[in-house]
């Protein structure tokens, strides 16, 4: 079954098209990697399904994208609770300013909860749940920003995971980190994928194959082939595929 | 043989170069200086407890400023108590809120266009937009010094606010939280330091304004309760200091006056240098 399904949707940045009648459809429970050059609307395919573009001004998107059946641009829609239901994670670690804690029990605060013990509950489960617990439980009244990038980067998968969502967007979650953290992030989400639909967008090549299910691979604001990782990978149907993942350009 | 010449010209050059800002330094730092001994010299001689603790008397001719050390602490608690919420409040709305930059940038323009305003000016403006109808009082003075302040502190807080990393925000919007939430939370915490700073700076207006009040709060020096004092006209420090020292000859006063003036300042300096150290350090933890 499909998470997300995306029909002719296109978006401009004022009169700059930045992506050109995207189809596709998103399976659940599976890691789908977006590849492509610098550019080619792989990010901003990505901020458009959890509407993070619209706080981008002058943004103008058409087509039909649609999350469990529902449009996400439909009057009906919470903008608020459909990002609670698909969480994202950024390309630079971004922990707010405060606490271990309280970072995590942010999203959770946010829709609602208040209740100490329950927050205690939903705190210990994200940050297991980011393989981080064991680092950082001694230490959770200590101020975030006290933590190295890679410890960052995984708290705020924890900080994503405590709000409980289906669908996890993750930004290049690994560019600002080093080898170590970065093998530990693609453990982690390999093992988050049980749980959660994942949509990554990714620079690194070798990290679509290493961990991913599907490949959609964007040039210039297209979407130019997508499929099972394996098939884009070893016999790519289109030109441009096979030249970009060959390295031929990028 | 060329070579040695020009170096010598450059030599030369360099060593008036010096001479001239060591000059200039020298110059500036002693005129500061002379300022603050001056005025020290003349003024804490004359500072007695008597002088702090009472009102003046026409009947044993005492003079003392305990009534405007108080007008001075109430006009600032009320300046602050109204500026704070309306100046905070615009920058949030200028900063947070606001999509249409071009009135953003009108507004941000008057704002620094009406901090440069002599504040003689400011107390015309406001003789007859609160004295007029309120009768002369500390509380029309402290409105005065409202508007005076506005822009001091909505700058201020506005460039703070511009200071808080957009991936903050980023990231609470993308966790579902709205935008008030996000305001309240992630925004507001991270601008504190500029409210605190803008604050700081405008205690220090307030506090060295005389203009501005010569018009609208008056010169009375009656020792009342803060509600009270603001219905009533009354002097503040550097009110009194100008009344002292023009009208009635009292030099020994005004200069006392003076190096309380003095001091309080550089205090207020060295609180804005201690509020800024303590956040910028709490900034790179």
């Amino acid at each position: 079954m499909s998470m997300i399904s995306v029909k002719d949707m296109c978006l401009w940045y004022g009169e700059h098209q930045a992506l050109k009648n995207v189809d596709i459809e998103i399976p659940e429970n599976s890691i789908t990697a977006l590849i492509g050059p610098s550019g080619c609307g792989k990010s901003t395919f990505l901020k458009t399904l959890n509407r993070m573009n619209d706080l981008i001004p002058g943004v103008k998107i058409t087509g039909d994208i649609r999350y469990e059946g529902t449009d996400i641009f439909s009057k009906e829609v919470d903008v608020n609770n459909l990002r609670k239901e698909i969480g994202m994670v950024f390309q630079k670690p971004n922990p707010f300013p405060m606490s271990i804690y309280d970072n995590v029990a942010y999203g959770p605060r946010t829709h609602g909860i208040t209740n100490r013990v329950q927050l205690d509950e939903i705190v210990e489960r994200a940050l297991r749940d980011a393989a981080i617990w064991d680092e950082v439980k001694d230490r959770l009244k200590k101020n975030a920003l006290g933590m190295s990038g890679g410890q960052q980067q995984r708290l705020c998968i924890a900080r994503a995971l405590a709000v409980q969502p289906k669908i996890l967007l993750m930004d290049e979650p690994t560019s600002a980190l080093d080898p170590i953290s970065t093998s530990r992030i693609e453990e982690l989400v390999t093992e988050l994928k049980e749980k959660y639909t994942i949509v990554m967008v990714t620079h690194n090549m070798q990290q679509a194959v290493r961990v991913s299910d599907y490949t959609a691979f964007f040039l210039l604001g297209e979407l130019v082939a997508f499929g099972k990782t394996d098939d884009i990978f070893s016999q790519p149907k289109d030109q441009r595929t096979e030249d970009y993942i060959t390295g031929r350009f990028g | 043989m060329l070579k040695q010449s020009l170096s010598k010209k450059r030599k030369g050059y360099e060593v008036l170069m010096k001479a001239m800002m060591l000059l200039s330094v020298g110059l500036t730092a002693a005129l500061v200086l002379f300022l603050l001994a001056y005025v020290l010299v003349q003024g804490v001689p004359n500072i007695t407890w008597e002088l702090l603790s009472t009102k003046p008397s026409y009947l044993t001719e005492r003079i003392g400023i305990l009534p405007d050390i108080l007008n001075t602490v109430y006009i600032v608690l009320a300046t602050l108590l109204i500026v704070l919420p309306l100046g905070v409040g615009a920058a949030i709305y200028l900063t947070e809120y606001a999509s249409n930059q071009k009135v953003v940038g009108i507004i941000e323009y008057a704002a620094e266009t009406l901090s440069g305003i002599p504040s003689i000016i400011y107390g015309l403006v406001g003789m007859l937009l609160f004295s007029n109808s309120m009768g002369t009082c500390l509380m029309a003075g402290a409105l005065t010094l409202v508007i005076m302040n506005l822009p001091t502190i909505m700058r201020t807080t506005q460039e703070s606010l511009k200071t808080v990393p957009q991936s903050y925000r980023e990231g609470a919007f993308g966790l579902g939280a709205g935008k008030w939430r996000v305001v309240r939370t992630v925004v507001l915490p991270g601008c504190v330091d500029g409210v605190i700073t803008g604050c700081i700076l405008s205690v220090g207006r307030i506090i060295g304004e005389s203009a501005a009040l010569l018009f609208t709060a008056g010169f009375a020096h009656a020792v009342n309760g803060i509600i009270d004092g603001l219905a009533a006209p009354g002097a503040t420090l550097t009110v009194a200091l100008y009344v002292y020292a023009k009208e009635q000859g009292e030099f020994g006063v005004a200069f006392a006056i003076a190096a309380i003036l003095m001091v309080l300042t550089v205090l207020i300096n060295f609180a804005a240098t201690l509020v800024q150290k303590h956040f910028a350090k709490r900034r790179s933890l």
